[in-house]
């Protein structure tokens, strides 16, 4: 067994008197409380996790934390089920089921290993390349299927998500020691500041050590008041200092509701200024199969050894390029794991503290690993030529040299400079309202960080400029990567199985610039983001080019930094709260009556009141019908319902709608409608006046938010003279329409006054009265073409109303009716429904609606392009009524008018049909070319490769003299 | 996400905003000829630089004010009322 646990007192994060079992690929293993599932895999002795995402290579543990490419698994079943986990991140828990990714049938034994036999038809960019004969087609089910990670949940997540808002003068991203310096500073200088720590530690790097100046500064931070807040991690920087972060719930906190988990909260923290001290990442090496499971980075062996007391394997060889290499060297011998040899590719290297009884190889590289699962041994050369030398031992590991998590630097927009000496790319200064500090900002000295931080963090929380970051410490580190010259896969990108070679084949093929070798190659894709690819694939080109890594720059790093879970973007906005819906007054009510509620833009309303067995078109037809012969009932609450008052307020409708609304006397009320700069349709509605400076305005229901915004937009931007106030009125009162030739019999049976009879109260004419000591608008006006009372009244008597109307609507033969059966009586009338029969490029003129344009002098919204040529053209599509020749066949919505069926030039659309019960015949609105000029003509519909024959008809269908509407 | 400064509500996430778009346009009168008018309802400058614009505080408010912006940087160089003129700055 390569990895075990070690005995006490290494571990200082796990807890050996809790254990815990769980499953991996069903097979039964037991870590300790605190550790991750990577660390307790590999104290199991566990070296394959899993498979690479093209060439199916087996892979292990690489890294100990958020860069790592290999180790994802799946975990849980079903909707809890989450794929491509880090196993580096993943707390162990007590049951925790883990599979391997992207494998079949098993980690060990992979049918798709076969494509890594097949590795010469895969060289990047393939798709472009291989598999074209006879049809990319034929091919592409069985490469997508080989190819992506883990596999998605099969249900809707059953866990929580919250999102929290804070904001802080000074934000510290980064717990560790420079980290916690700056937030002590900023706290001392008396700033509010808020901490984050990634882990469930503070303190970084140094978390697992016991390390005396990180107790005391966290020690501090606590006294000084500063927020710590553990387990999140950002990961974006946006505009004006926005940091977003997530937060892992831990499992003591995520039990608050019952029958589901809170996982996850989004936390947005704004900012007066930001502390990036995110650390450095390690820098791999390059050699002949270099992601054999047993070769990782060197820190992360360190960190399992210390943190988890787990030895990655019992006789290690160390492949340098830093002299921090000698540092984990000491380390891991003092913690009982044996170092064959360090592996220093630097010609020369200076035997530095620490290197004492260790076995030093200068200017040699490893130039083959041997075992394919799990590493056997590696040979090693000098690199100017010169005998091999056969290494036996079960652990690789990197140490290639730093590099400076510059991420979020990077997102705030901030450049960066290429320090030649330690081959690694830094802050070029500060970016936009964020400072890096410690290891980020490419200061490595310790001693350095820490006064730097505590500089930074003061300078900040009393907004003075921060410090220049004295940039050091990192040692020598050469700006080399791949050893030339051998045979065998050298990996960039693990992740992506991105070669040395598929890099040289971007550069022959003049896929030079970064953001191209990046897209052509796909090193630094996926979830690790090329963590620990992104520095030697530009050194690589670099090599490959003859420039600097400096020449060849980095792509822009981007948010987010680490996978974020989608449920934790979105929320609570899920499900019902996803888009709440608005419900009438009263909604109850109507339910009680047997309402079918279906959803109409914003508002759930009843679209019919079915009988018992009957169907939605049945019920409206039926409906309809009893409004014609007798009365109906129809709640209208959602139209919209403005007051516009003020000194100015007829000179201010006049200028929005087309008509003329300044020559209303009181009490009178008019159709109007509303255009846009364009000319085109906006809205239409009926306008009233209440005083001479005060109406009503009534919008369609739909149009209600736009035309409030845009009367605003006129009078706050444009017209800024005006004495007008707008006051929006649609929730304060109901709308109860009583329609049909008996609905003023109906109203007068419950006692409403005499003024309202029809007699006395003409078509279009609004009236305030009072029933019963509720307060009545009462607007004579009609959707349906029948004799029409809108009785508006205060929101909360709507269902008394309603119920007083219903007792009578038996012996009267009467009924209610929903949003069908008023679709099908305003079509029988031919009135447009807007956004409908209209779209954004119908005039008014298009629907017949452009009446008193030429005589009106006032000024309104939309009048020049109305004059436009292209307005006038008599070949525009406009409105006209359509009925099927066999009078039998539906003409569908959406159906297409032309003389020879599709693909052809189309000569208008079907925009609104129905069945009129009236008519016994179905009949539609379209919108055709030139139509006002076409009644009485013959058309072909076509629809879905079926063609109907319609006639074209005068409108309305129903009524065509308008007499019923004046009852 | 921008922060702007509502003059009635105060400094706000820009996800409370709606912007109108270029501010200070003058619209050509009913005599203007079909290129001039078409000019003014389709054609926008798109400065690399400070752009002045004007924004609603549509889910707060209501109140319309105008912004003096940096496209590149999102810098919000001014924030000054619908009547004020141009800013200098511009």
């Amino acid at each position: 067994m390569a990895s075990r646990r070690l005995p006490q007192p290494a571990g200082t994060w796990i807890d050996r008197s809790h254990p815990l079992s769980f499953t991996f690929n069903g097979r039964k293993l037991s870590g300790f409380r605190g550790d991750t599932l990577a660390s307790a895999l590999l104290a199991n002795g566990v070296r394959l996790v899993g498979r690479s995402f093209k060439l199916h290579r087996p892979r292990g543990v690489w890294s100990c934390g958020v860069e790592e490419p290999s180790a994802l698994v799946d975990i849980g079943q079903g909707a809890r089920r989450t794929p491509n986990v880090r196993t580096t991140l993943l707390p162990l828990a007590e049951g925790l089921a883990a599979e391997s990714v992207h494998c079949w049938p098993g980690v060990g034994f992979d049918v798709g290993a076969l494509a890594g036999a097949c590795a010469a038809l895969l060289p990047a960019g393939f798709y472009y390349k291989t598999f074209k004969w006879p049809n990319w087609h034929w091919f592409e089910p069985a490469i997508r299927r080989m190819a992506g990670l883990g596999r998605a949940p099969t249900a809707p997540d059953a866990d929580h998500y919250e999102e929290v808002a804070a904001d802080a003068d000074v934000l510290v991203i980064g717990a560790g020691v420079a980290g916690l310096a700056a937030a002590v500073a900023a706290a001392r200088a008396g700033a509010r500041t808020l901490l984050l720590a990634s882990g469930a530690q503070v303190g970084g790097a140094l978390s697992f050590d016991a390390d005396p100046e990180v107790a005391a500064l966290a020690a501090s931070a606590r006294e000084l008041g500063v927020r710590i807040q553990l387990r999140t991690s950002a990961f974006g920087v946006y505009d004006h200092n926005l940091v977003c972060a997530t937060e892992s719930v831990s499992p003591e906190g995520a039990a608050d509701l019952p029958g589901c988990v809170l996982r996850e909260r989004l936390w947005k923290i704004r900012a007066r200024a930001v502390i990036a001290a995110a650390g450095a990442l390690e820098r791999p090496l390059l050699f002949p199969d270099n992601d054999r499971p047993g070769v990782m980075l060197a820190s992360a062996a360190h960190k399992y050894a210390q943190a988890f007391g787990v030895a990655c394997g019992q006789r290690a060889v160390i492949a340098a390029n830093c002299d921090g290499a000698y540092r984990v060297a000491a380390s891991l011998a003092a913690a009982g794991v044996e170092i064959l040899a360090v592996v220093d590719r630097r010609e020369g290297a200076a035997p530095i503290a620490g290197a004492a009884g260790l076995r030093v190889l200068t200017g040699t590289t490893l130039t083959a690993v041997h075992g394919a699962r799990s590493v056997r041994g590696c040979t090693v050369a000098p690199l100017a030529g010169g005998r091999r030398e056969r290494l036996h031992c079960d652990l690789i590991l990197n140490a290639g040299g730093y590099a400076p998590a510059v991420h979020l630097h990077s997102q705030a927009g901030g450049k960066l400079r290429w320090v030649a000496e330690s081959a690694m790319f830094v802050p070029d200064g500060a970016a936009p309202g964020l400072t890096s500090v410690g290891a980020c900002a490419g200061v490595l000295a310790r001693a350095a960080a820490v006064s730097h931080a505590t500089e930074v963090g003061e300078a900040l929380a009393r907004g003075l400029a921060p410090p220049q970051a004295p940039v050091g410490g990192a040692g020598r580190s050469d700006d080399i990567t791949r050893v030339p010259g051998v045979r065998g896969k050298q990996f960039v990108d693990l992740q992506n199985d991105v070669l040395a070679e598929d890099v040289a084949l971007a550069a022959r093929e003049n896929y030079r610039s970064v953001e191209h070798l990046k897209r052509y190659t796909t090193t630094g894709m996926g979830t690790d983001q090329g963590k620990t690819s992104n520095i030697n694939a530009l050194i690589l080109m670099g090599e490959y080019t003859s420039q600097t890594p400096a020449q060849v720059g980095t792509t822009r790093f981007r948010p987010p930094f680490a996978p974020v879970t989608l449920g934790t973007i979105v929320g609570r906005r899920v499900g019902a709260l996803y888009r709440p819906l608005k419900r009438l007054p009263a909604h109850d009510w109507h339910a009680a009556q047997g309402a079918l509620f279906e959803t109409f833009g914003d508002w759930c309303r009843p679209a019919a009141y079915p009988r018992t067995g009957e169907t939605l078109d049945a019920a409206a037809q039926r409906e309809a019908a009893t409004v014609r012969k007798c009365a109906g009932l129809f709640d209208g609450s959602p139209l919209g319902k403005l007051e516009v008052y003020g000194p100015d307020a007829a000179r201010f409708l006049d200028l929005m709608y087309v008509g003329t609304l300044s020559t209303l006397r009181i009490g009178q009320a008019r159709y109007g409608v509303l255009l846009n700069e364009n000319g085109t349709l906006v809205d239409d509605g009926i306008v009233a006046r209440l005083s001479e400076q005060r109406f009503w305005v009534n919008t369609s229901t739909a149009g209600f938010d736009r035309t409030a915004t845009a009367f605003e937009e006129w009078l706050q931007c444009e017209y800024v003279d005006f004495k007008v106030l707008i006051t929006p009125v649609t929730s304060r009162w109901a709308n109860i329409t009583v329609a049909g030739p008996r609905a003023w019999e109906w109203l007068a049976s419950l006692g409403f006054e005499a003024a309202l009879a029809p007699a006395s109260m003409p078509h279009m004419t609004l009236r305030d009265s009072v029933w019963e000591s509720h307060p009545l608008r009462v607007l004579r006006a009609s959707f349906s073409g029948e004799l029409g009372y809108e009785v508006n009244l205060p929101a909360d008597h709507a269902a008394a109303l309603l119920t007083r109307l219903w007792a009578h609507a038996e012996e009267l033969g009467a009924t209610l009716y929903g949003i069908e059966a008023l679709q099908v009586m305003r079509v029988e009338k031919g009135y447009i429904h807007i956004g409908t029969d209209t779209d954004g490029t119908t005039l008014p003129g298009d629907v017949g609606l452009a009446r008193g344009i030429e005589r009106k002098a006032a000024p309104f919204v939309g009048h020049r392009s109305l004059l436009r040529p292209a307005s006038r053209d008599p070949t525009r599509l406009q409105l006209v009524g359509l009925m099927p020749l066999d009078g039998r066949t539906p003409l569908p919505v959406g159906a297409q008018i032309a003389p020879e069926p599709p693909p052809a030039l189309t000569e208008g659309h079907v925009t609104s049909s129905y069945l009129s019960p009236e008519l016994g015949l179905p009949v539609a609105l379209a919108m055709l070319k030139g139509g006002s000029q076409r009644t009485g003509e013959e058309l072909r519909v076509h629809h879905l490769g079926t063609m109907i024959e319609a006639r074209v008809v005068k409108l309305p269908f129903v009524d065509p003299a308008g007499g019923r509407v004046h009852g | 996400m921008m922060q702007l400064k509502c003059p009635w509500c105060g400094s706000r996430d820009e996800s409370e905003f709606v912007c109108g778009g270029t501010t200070h346009l003058i619209r050509p009168d009913l005599t203007a000829n079909d290129a001039t008018w078409g000019e003014y309802l389709f054609f926008r400058d798109n400065p690399k630089g400070v752009h002045l614009e004007r924004w609603r505080h549509a889910y707060g408010c209501g109140q319309w004010f105008n912004v003096a912006r940096h496209t590149l940087t999102h810098e919000v160089l001014s924030v000054y009322a619908m009547t004020d003129p141009p800013p200098a700055h511009s």
